[in-house]
């Protein structure tokens, strides 16, 4: 595989750096490849920017940060309005709906992570392991198996079961919005002829 | 037939940890240090690991206590080593200078962050090149390495250590704030993998000991405090017994002998990485962070014809000379991208003496050089 | 032979040239007669002893001493002491310190020594002044005073040195005079035997660069000073703060029994290896220091606060 880049961005305090750790040690450490993960943050703990990246390759990783993510995680309304132009030509956009209202394509993945985590899990903590069981699927980059491993090997004891369900509840939500989507895409090419 | 299994293990760590590894490795047992961004990490990994093995972490109320307590930590016999970035480095020169002096080895890691002054504190920098090299007061030689991988982190720390053991001198390692927090899959070797220098003992009577005596190394033998050799330590310049002196020539015997434990050395301490430099004709020389930003860079201007090369530094003091100087006689035009004014470009000018080309690529705002922008500089040169 | 020349022979290095760099007449000398002294009644081996000093006129001292000596930079001695201690809790450290070393440069380190209890004696020698370099006003400059740098009388307040340490936190604290040399020996004694921090103020003269600009006569004058000016500690407790004024206590001030950093130390390295090493046998607790490093980097990389 090609280097593939992702980039996890929102507000500090989502979750997104672990995300990224865990992300980077599921494709590393568990799947083989070379992997490099890198941040951005503010002085601030809670409520600044938060950017976390990827870069996974089957080669020696080089420059370590993304130059043109293949695959976009918006968590909030600015950061997908801050690095939507970054993304790379056909890259894949996934976005909170629960934040982000205005899309900035149609070819947009809307999954709406922190209701979903609200309704389902019973506190938003959980969002950004479901936004990382979405990617998983959306990207095709890292096995789910691995991804499971890495997680549960990662987050405190006694709390592997809700973390395996908000990966499960991420990764069934990606499946469904990719049928949905295929389905349009099928109804536009036939639309076409 | 089975593969021959790693004794070691891959990890997925940051920079800032990969060097309490190293440094663990090299038998690191005592870490003072002051909290600052972005080097805290590494304070922090300290605090609960060197307990386990019966080393010491201290939290100091500074930087120059932090340096200070380590320096008499390794008088005591134990190897040792702080962290810290701009701010602190700089109240740490007057220290780092004592140990120059006194020959205490020690390992000082700056994990480099915009500056001048509190600066950029979460952004990267490289703008302590020069200050790495001239930072503390009067003439002194010193040991000066820069990671630009994670790997990096682990293997340099442990090379550090090993320097500053087998020329009693303070080393520096710099990092800087993207070397620090990458998180990459590395290799951790098993002990039997790597190399580690101890400090050279006295093994003399103590009654025939003499703690700064010439020799052929240049480096003379070093006791710890407690074992029957009492000697004197002092930041004044001193006698082959350690007692201040302000006699001409033993003055000059001093100060002539600490160059050469580094000069007469230099090819041991002289360190480069290459990358298709046979056939170059553009030559981008970087360290750390950026470095990786020109290795793409290199090989994209490859892929499109053009014949670039890359000169990664790694010990950055003493400069490379021997290394670099047969390259810059040999391509038609260097690049150097930095992130400060200007620090290394200015060292490899006063080494090329005006025969090749060398144009500077020079970003100060806190953000990293991007292999884009070095490929655009060397699409038109 | 004498007790002194014996004394003399043990301590004092041979081989490094006498005469000391002290003027004649200086409370520096009286120290140091009182440190070896103090130290030869432990009946600690030299093997065992370091000497750390600051810079300054007492900064000298380590040099004529056969011990482990350290002569460090301005202000850190309590630092390299520090270090040393923590790498081997075997030396008994004693660190020389002067008045400005001590309570204007290195005054951040002496408070922090004291609050850690680090077991250190330190022995600050106070003259009033910065001598070395030519009389300057130090924090313990007595108001009006002249200096080369207060030319029309000091308006600075001067520093207690004993009594700052008591409230740092020091386990031992108390304050001679160089007149009083043979309490000195036993303070300095008590000091170095005294676990935990053990602060020993030495009141002492600089006849040349502080008497000399304040009227207050020769190095004999100003020892006499000291005899009038000195209250034993006992004595003190009775007298009224107005009896008090101008004078000064001497004695242990302070004495507390307290913990000592370098135990409390072993507490910890007691937990870390229980969490590490007793964790991998009962897997909960390393998954619990685990979780808890994770649960930290979970929450942001960096403590991001700009120091």
């Amino acid at each position: 595989m090609q280097r593939y880049e992702i980039r996890l961005s929102g507000s500090g305090g989502q979750g997104l750096i672990f995300a990224g750790i865990v992300l980077a040690e599921a494709a590393g450490i568990h799947d083989g490849k070379f992997v490099c993960q890198t941040q951005s943050y503010g002085p601030e703990s809670r409520g600044g920017a938060s950017k976390a990246e990827v870069v996974i390759s089957d080669e020696e990783i080089d420059y370590p940060k993304s130059v043109k993510p293949d695959l976009l995680l918006a968590m909030n309304q600015k950061s997908c309005d801050s690095y939507f132009f970054d993304l790379k030509p056909r890259g894949i956009l996934v976005v909170d709906s629960t934040f982000v209202r205005q899309l900035p394509t149609t070819r947009a993945t809307s999954i709406p992570f922190t209701l979903l985590a609200r309704e389902k899990l019973g506190k938003e903590i959980g969002a950004n392991i479901i936004a990382l069981g979405a990617i998983a699927v959306l990207s095709g980059v890292v096995s789910l198996k691995s991804l499971e491993a890495a997680l549960t090997n990662r987050v405190p004891k006694g709390s592997e079961d809700f973390n395996r369900k908000a990966l499960k509840i991420g990764i069934e939500a990606a499946r469904d919005a990719m049928k949905q989507k295929a389905g349009i895409e099928e109804y536009e090419d036939s639309s076409d002829q | 037939m089975t593969a021959k299994r790693s004794p070691g293990r891959q990890v997925l760590l940051q920079g800032n940890e990969a060097v309490v590894e190293g440094a663990l490795a090299a038998g690191c047992l005592f870490f003072a240090g002051y909290p600052i961004t972005p080097a805290t990490e590494i304070s922090e990994v300290m605090s609960y690991r060197l307990p386990a093995v019966d080393g010491t972490f201290i939290q100091m109320e500074d930087e120059i206590a932090s340096l200070g307590a380590v320096i008499g930590a390794s008088l005591a016999g134990v190897k040792s080593m702080t962290a810290t970035s701009g701010p602190g480095f700089s109240l740490m020169q007057e220290n780092l200078g004592f140990a120059c002096v006194a020959e205490v080895p020690c390992v000082v890691v700056n994990v480099m962050r915009g500056g001048p002054s509190t600066g950029l504190p979460t952004n990267v920098s490289q703008g302590d090149v020069m200050q790495s090299r001239w930072g503390t007061h009067g003439d002194h030689p010193i040991i000066v390495l820069a990671a630009s991988t994670t790997q990096d982190c682990f293997s340099l720390t442990l090379r550090a250590f090993n320097l500053s053991e087998k020329y009693r001198t303070p080393v520096i390692l710099l990092l800087d704030e993207v070397v620090a927090h990458t998180r990459e899959k590395i290799y951790l070797p098993h002990p039997d993998e790597i190399e580690v220098i101890d400090r050279i003992r006295p093994n003399m009577p103590p009654d025939w000991y003499i703690p700064y005596e010439d020799n052929s190394r240049g480096v003379p033998p070093m006791s710890p405090f407690g074992e029957g050799y009492r000697y004197h330590v002092t930041g004044l310049v001193h006698d082959v017994r350690g007692f201040p002196t302000q006699r001409s020539e033993e003055i000059v015997g001093f100060m002539n002998r600490l160059f050469r434990k580094i000069n007469q050395n230099f090819f041991d301490i002289q360190q480069i990485g290459e990358e298709m430099i046979e056939d170059a004709e553009l030559v981008v020389m970087a360290y750390g962070s950026v470095s990786r930003s020109a290795r793409r860079a290199v090989r994209e201007a490859r892929e499109r014809g053009i014949k670039a090369g890359l000169v990664q530094l790694i010990s950055l003091w003493p400069f490379p000379r021997q290394a670099v100087e047969p390259i810059l006689r040999q391509v038609r035009a260097v690049l150097v991208p930095e992130l400060n004014m200007g620090q290394m470009s200015r060292e490899i000018k006063r080494v090329n003496q005006g025969q090749t080309r060398i144009e500077t690529l020079n970003r100060i705002d806190g953000s990293l050089i991007g292999p884009n922008e070095i490929l655009t500089r060397l699409l038109r040169m | 032979m004498a007790e002194a020349t014996k004394l003399i022979h043990k301590y004092l290095r041979h081989d490094k040239k006498f005469p000391h760099v002290w003027c004649p007449g200086c409370g520096n000398g009286i120290l140091l007669g009182s440190l070896i002294r103090g130290i030869d009644r432990t009946g600690i081996e030299k093997d065992d002893i370091v000497i750390v000093s600051g810079i300054g006129c007492s900064g000298r001292l380590s040099v004529y001493v056969d011990f482990n000596t350290v002569h460090t930079t301005h202000g850190r001695a309590l630092t390299f002491a520090t270090g040393i201690k923590l790498a081997n809790p075997k030396l008994n450290v004693i660190v020389i310190m002067g008045d400005g070393d001590a309570t204007a440069i290195g005054g951040n380190h002496f408070i922090h020594a004291a609050r850690r209890n680090l077991d250190l004696t330190a022995i600050v020698v106070n003259n009033n002044i910065y001598g070395m370099t030519g009389g300057q006003y130090s924090p313990t400059t007595p108001y009006g005073a002249m200096a080369a740098t207060s030319l029309y009388g000091n308006i600075e307040h001067a520093f207690s040195i004993a009594e700052l340490a008591v409230m740092a936190g020091a386990g031992m604290v108390s304050r001679g005079t160089v007149y009083h040399a043979a309490m000195l020996d036993d303070l300095i004694e008590k000091a170095i035997l005294r676990r935990g921090f053990a602060v020993v103020e030495v009141m002492s003269h600089c006849h040349v660069q502080y008497g000399r600009r304040n009227k207050m006569g020769d190095a004999v004058d100003m020892l006499r000073l000291q005899k009038e000016s000195a209250v034993r500690a006992e004595k003190a407790a009775q007298m009224s703060e107005q009896e008090m004024r101008g004078r000064f206590t001497i004695g242990v001030l302070a004495d507390r029994e307290m913990p000592v950093y370098t135990e409390e130390y072993e507490k910890v390295r007691k937990a870390a290896k229980e969490m590490m090493d007793g964790g991998r046998k009962a897997e909960g607790e390393e998954a619990k220091a685990q979780g808890k490093r994770r649960k930290r980097e979970n929450e942001g990389q960096a403590r991001h606060a700009e120091i």
